[in-house]
């Protein structure tokens, strides 16, 4: 169990791992990986069980339906990898706040939660927006040497490492 | 190309959750489920996540376009305009600061018992998936086609052969990650 329980790996055998896995995605299943069309299926899904057939309406959601498919299932994966990642290094516990949070804002649950939620609206509306997210457009796509994917990568970090500068130099406490 | 296999709905199901275990394993032995080390990317402290993502993009582009040369694969770029990728982008990397995850590394976080991860985090990206959704009708014919550019890879855009580019990429993501680890970062 040695390696597996470990709690972290370099970060160079996990990105190659995710290289190799991405191989896989394309051989397997003609799928790049990707994760942020399974949010936006599964607003099409809640959005579904308050007005049934009228979703369909939505022209997004004609172009993305609100099913279940691979991305989908990958996504599901994702929190089990994780789990069982966590469970193996023995570090799963539940956590309201992050500790770097604590220090920089202090320890009021509500105030991370508020942010969090407001920073998941940013991120979902930008990366239907985008058309991807860090892993369709910086992982996948890069590696698929796409145009688009590129100017993603590199607008999402100028715009993440802009952002944080700034929250972390006027509001940290 | 296994063509067969790809049309076979189930088992394509299955291999999604699969290859998602392993893709959620890895983003957590990575430590990119945890807010702490996605910020400190943002604010140049910690350079775990751009590790990541680069030595995935080096194995993975050469192996893609092996198999692509030997007809097993086939590409899937998605399509792209200034209107859509830039502004689109912007947004995202806001979204990126504020909330500390991504996509992706949300659900990880969620797995490894992160609670913002989870009421804050799933619940904004789907409130913000649904907007989109209700806008996309105004947003498609204002502004998101607007400098399209569709679906090109790079060498496409440059006309050249492939290697062409890959090999100056391999050698450039390779500078780059060994600098990060003379600078200590």
């Amino acid at each position: 169990m040695g390696f597996l329980g470990l709690e972290r790996w370099s970060p160079y055998v996990v990105g190659a791992g995710i290289g190799v896995l991405s191989w896989f995605a394309f051989l397997l299943s003609d799928k790049a990986i990707g994760c942020s069309t399974a949010f936006a299926r599964t607003s099409g899904m809640l959005e579904r069980l308050f007005r049934r057939a009228k979703v369909m309406e939505k022209p997004y959601y004609q172009k993305f339906v609100p099913e279940v498919d691979w991305e989908w299932m990958l996504v599901v994966g994702v929190i089990v990898g994780a789990f069982v990642s966590a469970q193996l290094s023995g570090t799963f516990h539940l956590q309201w706040l992050p500790d770097k949070w604590v220090s920089a804002f202090g320890a009021t649950p509500i105030t991370r939660f508020i942010v969090a939620l407001v920073g998941g609206i940013f991120m979902g509306f930008g990366s239907r927006w985008a058309g991807g997210c860090t892993s369709g457009h910086g992982i996948s796509g890069t590696l698929q040497l796409t145009l688009s994917s590129w100017i993603a990568a590199i607008c999402f970090f100028i715009a993440g490492i802009g952002a944080a500068m700034l929250i972390f130099q006027v509001f940290a406490v | 190309m296994l063509s067969r296999l790809h049309t076979k709905k189930g088992l394509q199901l299955f291999l999604g959750f699969l290859m998602g275990i392993l893709f959620g394993f890895l983003l957590h032995k990575g430590g990119v489920t945890k807010y702490d080390v996605i910020i400190g990317q943002l604010l140049l402290v910690d350079f775990t996540v751009v590790k990541i993502m680069l030595s995935a993009v080096i194995v993975g582009m050469v192996g893609i376009y092996v198999f692509k040369a030997l007809g097993l694969a086939q590409l899937h770029p998605k399509p792209g305009s200034v209107g859509m990728t830039v502004i689109g982008s912007l947004f995202f990397g806001i979204g990126f600061a504020t909330l500390g995850y991504c996509p992706g590394t949300v659900a990880g976080a969620v797995g490894s018992g992160a609670m913002d991860a989870l009421a804050g985090g799933v619940v904004g990206i789907l409130i913000g998936a649904a907007i989109f959704a209700v806008l996309y009708p105004r947003l498609n014919k204002v502004i998101l086609n607007k400098g399209y550019f569709g679906e090109v890879t790079i060498p496409q855009l440059l006309k050249v052969n492939e290697w062409v580019v890959i090999i100056p990429a391999v050698i450039v993501i390779a500078v780059v990650l060994f600098w990060i680890e003379k600078t200590g970062l």
